[in-house]
């Protein structure tokens, strides 16, 4: 079975730019040319006027399963993933059970087969159950397939767990991601601490709640020598800290979520539980830093952090309501408006949701290598559509952007060389 | 209920039904028949319906005192939250004051207002005044009776009684609301 | 002219007329409060749902007070917290309490935003009786119609809110009406218990107690929530009453014949001494009694059919 991918703009970051052919046969691209002939009983996909990508990679989902299959299954969250482009993505830990040992995860994994849709890739926990005591079975967790490991949606609020977690984890060469938030400076917030919650009256999370922890690991990090990627920094202070500690070779790597650089804590207004994510969505200096930190490099990926919840969780008052909002079938459109705004150029915007994320976890993914995977996303750049949450794959609606005109859309997604998402099926 | 008094723009259609002296002239009448039904005022005290039975009760205060040189009581009734359509409205009514500063009780307590029609607003003056005391006996006068009425309601005094059909609007100026004192009837612009 | 909104949900929310409404409103019915017979037919036949999922006996009264007065029936429900537990969220409860044809939904919640929440969610008209460090719009309102009464001009009025201004939704409906209004609003707290960025609501901050009430016309003390102790706002209850407690000698610091507010229930001897409390420039009973008369006006504005 082969592919002919033909007459697409091809951004294959530092390796090809621009019209040319992508040739897959089997499950792996075979070459990447000009103008490529077309092999016998090979099927052709006509490509232009479409941007010929990598397969998007997301460092940061909640696909819910085991236990939380009401917001979303593996099955949903891939059927999500390939629709926003996405064909690899890596799942959090915080399941029912959470995922610190073998079984969850190899559960996970044959979840991910069976759904048949995109590299599904488990995040192990740090330590067991998450409740950031004992440290989980990382040795174990890394051969039965995990790919890094986090606590995240709980930070590790202990020092020195976080600083033996690293240090084993060194072992593995595992990458440790931490959620970075105090949570007695936290207090039980619900929103960014700033003039909105003061005057809605809602609890704030301080911006220094995260930039205390980012400092901590960026420190334990320098102590043990161990790679540590930040999820989703929010604050000025955050980016600040992590380019300072790349300039003075820390190997720690960071993410930012399209809700941060997209909207700011004006969005709550109204008490709006769509805009209720953790961490808050912030200033518009902070999102002016997350854009900065986009543009120079201190921020390496784009992830979604996608985290589906029920319409009836959402319904909740505003206290009460869960944080987190789906991101997978909105994040292309809303990084494509960072290359609008000049922020990005349009390779940099595809590294960040390519390469960039693959290379954080090791990941041999996020290429057009030949011999590599055929992970391919066909995107229409220049498409105008609206976000209608009715229409998207995942079992959950949660998302702020509901009604926005957006630009970019995908069109394709191929997963191991097979088609597994076209637009308007 | 009462007509509404809409600025004091002068309209093509409307119809000069009293004068100055016209009023002046009922309610000097108006103030005698008071004195001979109650055989004197001794008991007797005026209540004017908010707005414009209010200036009334004030204008036959002042003829009363001057027939008989006895100074009636007066009291001010604000019958808004007595409407029977308060739960029907899109918008509830802006209240006034109710001030009954003496004490109902074995008053015979005359109701003033400017325009009698459906006898709604009378209904609620008498539930009002009712929650407010018991008075001995209730009376009502009325500037212009103009018909069309929805309850068992009748007026003691009236200074005119004036057809109309149900369409037109009949509206009583005075000089407290800063013009000339006169009653009109508005036919509806066609 | 009327209230032309289907909620009263904030006073931040609220045009400088449509708060001058409400009180000229509340001034006929004081009188009504007044009378004999203290009751008025022009809520007959309308439910009004008193819904309080946080215990306030005086808010809830006062509230049931002023719908009977205005010959309304009255249901006080107050869902106990095990059926929110079983997730049953604020929508299906009022959904519930819609079904009985409620006209007016009073809500009471810890959580800032439940009234809005509550408000998009029915078709009943929501009063916000409090929610979480949100609002308090009816207290606010009945604060504004007591000074009014007292014979003071809101332009220019010098008011001192004294207390945790944080976690307090009194403070903030005052913040908001009076900002609006004119009035020079000046909030004494210790630093733990300011918002962030309050000053530029419009308001001026004091540490030391007695510089900010320096010419105050109205102190507005604020009930010092006792069980905050021990979560580092404050050291001691006697530290925070020498430092912020109300005696008759700071009175003094305040411009002469300064009333007292308090929105109550009082800890005497803590944010307000008890001879201050007692004192003739107290206005705290005042305030309760027209409490009564500002709730029956906004229950008569917000009862159009809408």
């Amino acid at each position: 079975m082969a592919l002919l991918i033909k007459g697409g703009r091809v951004i294959d970051p530092g390796r090809y730019e621009g019209e040319g052919d992508v040739l897959i046969e089997g499950s792996k691209i075979v070459s990447v040319g000009r103008t490529l002939p077309m092999p016998a009983g090979c099927e052709l996909i006509d490509a232009h006027g479409l941007l010929v990508l990598p397969g998007f990679v997301d460092l940061h989902v909640h696909f819910r399963e085991p236990g939380f299959e009401y917001k979303e299954t593996i099955e949903s969250g891939s059927a999500a993933a390939v629709a926003g482009g996405f064909t690899t993505v890596c799942c959090m830990p915080n399941t029912n059970p959470v995922n610190d040992n073998q079984a969850v995860t190899e559960f996970i994994l044959e979840r991910g087969r069976a759904a048949g849709l995109a590299n599904v890739l488990p995040i192990g926990a740090i330590t067991k159950r998450s409740e950031g005591k004992e440290l989980a079975e990382i040795g174990d967790l890394k051969r039965s397939g995990c790919v890094a490991i986090s606590d995240d949606g709980k930070p590790v609020m202990n020092s020195l767990v976080m600083r033996r977690a690293m240090e084993y984890a060194l072992a593995f060469d595992l990458t440790v991601v931490d959620h970075c938030e105090d949570l007695n400076l936290a207090e039980g917030g619900c929103m960014n601490e700033g003039l909105v919650s003061t005057e809605l009256g809602l609890p704030g999370i301080p911006a220094a709640a995260e930039d205390v922890m980012v400092a901590r690991n960026l420190l334990l990090a320098e102590l043990t020598g161990a790679r540590i990627h930040l999820a989703h920094i929010s604050t000025v202070g955050s980016v600040r800290m992590v380019r300072e500690a790349k300039a003075r070779g820390i190997r720690v790597t960071a993410e930012a979520c399209p809700h941060h650089f997209t909207l700011t804590e004006e969005t709550v207004r109204g008490y709006n539980t769509h805009a209720k994510m953790n961490p808050p969505l912030r200033t518009s200096e902070d999102v002016r830093a997350i854009k900065e930190g986009l543009r120079d490099g201190t921020i390496d990926a784009i992830a979604t952090d996608h985290a589906p919840h029920a319409t009836q969780e959402k319904q909740q008052d505003f206290t009460e309501a869960p944080f987190g909002i789906v991101g997978l079938e909105t994040a292309l459109p809303l990084t494509l408006s960072l290359v609008e705004e000049g922020v990005l150029s349009l390779e940099q915007a595809v590294i960040k949701l390519t390469a960039a994320p693959a290379a954080v976890f090791g990941l041999p993914k996020g290429t057009l290598a030949v011999g590599a995977d055929a992970d391919v996303t066909l995107v229409d750049p220049s498409a105008q559509w609206e976000v209608d949450p009715s229409l998207f794959r995942s079992k959950s609606r949660n998302t702020p952007f509901a009604g926005w005109k957006v630009k970019g859309r995908v069109q394709m997604t191929i997963v191991g060389g097979r088609v597994v998402y076209r637009l308007d099926q | 209920m009462t007509e509404k008094r809409e600025g004091g723009i002068a309209r093509t259609n409307e119809k000069l039904i009293m004068d100055a002296g016209d009023i002046a002239r009922v309610l000097t009448r108006i103030a005698h028949e008071i004195v001979e039904r109650n055989k004197g005022v001794n008991l007797v005290a005026l209540v004017g319906i908010r707005t414009g039975g209010v200036h009334l009760a004030h204008r036959l205060a002042k003829r009363i005192h001057a027939i008989e040189g006895v100074s009636v009581p007066i009291g001010e009734l604000d019958i808004t939250l007595y409407r029977d359509d308060l739960a029907l409205r899109k918008n509830q009514p802006v209240l006034r004051k109710t001030s009954i500063p003496f004490d109902l009780a074995g008053k015979a307590v005359v109701l003033v207002d400017d325009v009698l029609f459906t006898g709604r607003t009378i209904r609620a003056a008498m539930d009002g005044l009712m929650d407010l005391g018991r008075p001995e006996e209730i009376q009502l006068a009325v500037l212009v009776d103009r018909g069309h009425r929805q309850l068992p309601i009748k007026a003691n005094y009236v200074g005119k009684n004036l057809p109309t059909s149900r369409e037109e609007t009949v509206r009583v100026l005075l000089e407290e609301y800063g013009e000339e004192d006169r009653v009109v009837i508005i036919k509806p612009l066609s | 002219m009327g209230l032309k909104r289907k909620d009263l949900l904030s006073l931040a929310s609220l045009s400088v007329d449509e708060i001058m409404l409400i009180l000229d409103t509340a001034d006929s019915f004081k009188e009504v409060t007044g009378r004999e017979i203290k009751k008025v037919p022009a809520l007959r036949g309308k439910t009004v749902v008193n819904l309080f999922f946080e215990p306030s006996t005086r808010t809830r009264t006062s509230f049931e007070l002023a719908a009977k007065r205005l010959s309304a029936d009255v249901i006080n429900f107050s869902p106990s917290t095990s059926s929110v537990v079983k997730g049953e969220t604020l929508l299906d409860t009022a959904r519930n309490i819609e079904a009985m044809q409620a006209d007016i939904i009073v809500l009471r919640h810890a959580s800032a935003g439940a009234a809005d929440t509550l408000a998009r969610g029915v078709k009943s008209s929501v009063i916000n009786a409090g929610d979480g460090w949100h609002e308090h719009p009816t207290q606010a309102l009945l604060d504004l119609y007591t000074i009014r009464r007292r014979g003071l001009e809101f332009k220019g009025l010098r008011v001192a809110i004294v207390g945790d201004v944080a976690h307090s939704r009194v403070a903030r409906s005052n913040l908001y009406a009076l900002t609006k209004l004119g009035a020079d609003v000046r909030l004494i707290g210790p630093p733990t218990m300011m918002p962030y960025g309050v000053e530029r609501l419009g308001a001026k901050v004091y540490h030391d107690m007695d510089k900010g009430l320096e010419g105050a016309q109205v102190i507005m003390m604020l009930r010092l929530q006792l069980e905050r102790q021990g979560r580092a706002l404050f050291p001691t209850i006697r530290e925070y009453a020498r430092l912020y407690g109300l005696t008759a000698e700071r009175v003094r610091l305040a411009e002469p014949g300064a009333i007292v507010m308090h929105p109550g229930p009082i800890n005497r001897g803590v944010e307000i001494a008890p001879d201050v409390a007692d004192s003739l420039s107290s206005v705290i009973l005042d305030q309760v009694a027209n409490g009564v008369a500002v709730r029956m006006g906004v229950l008569y504005l917000m009862s159009a059919s809408g």
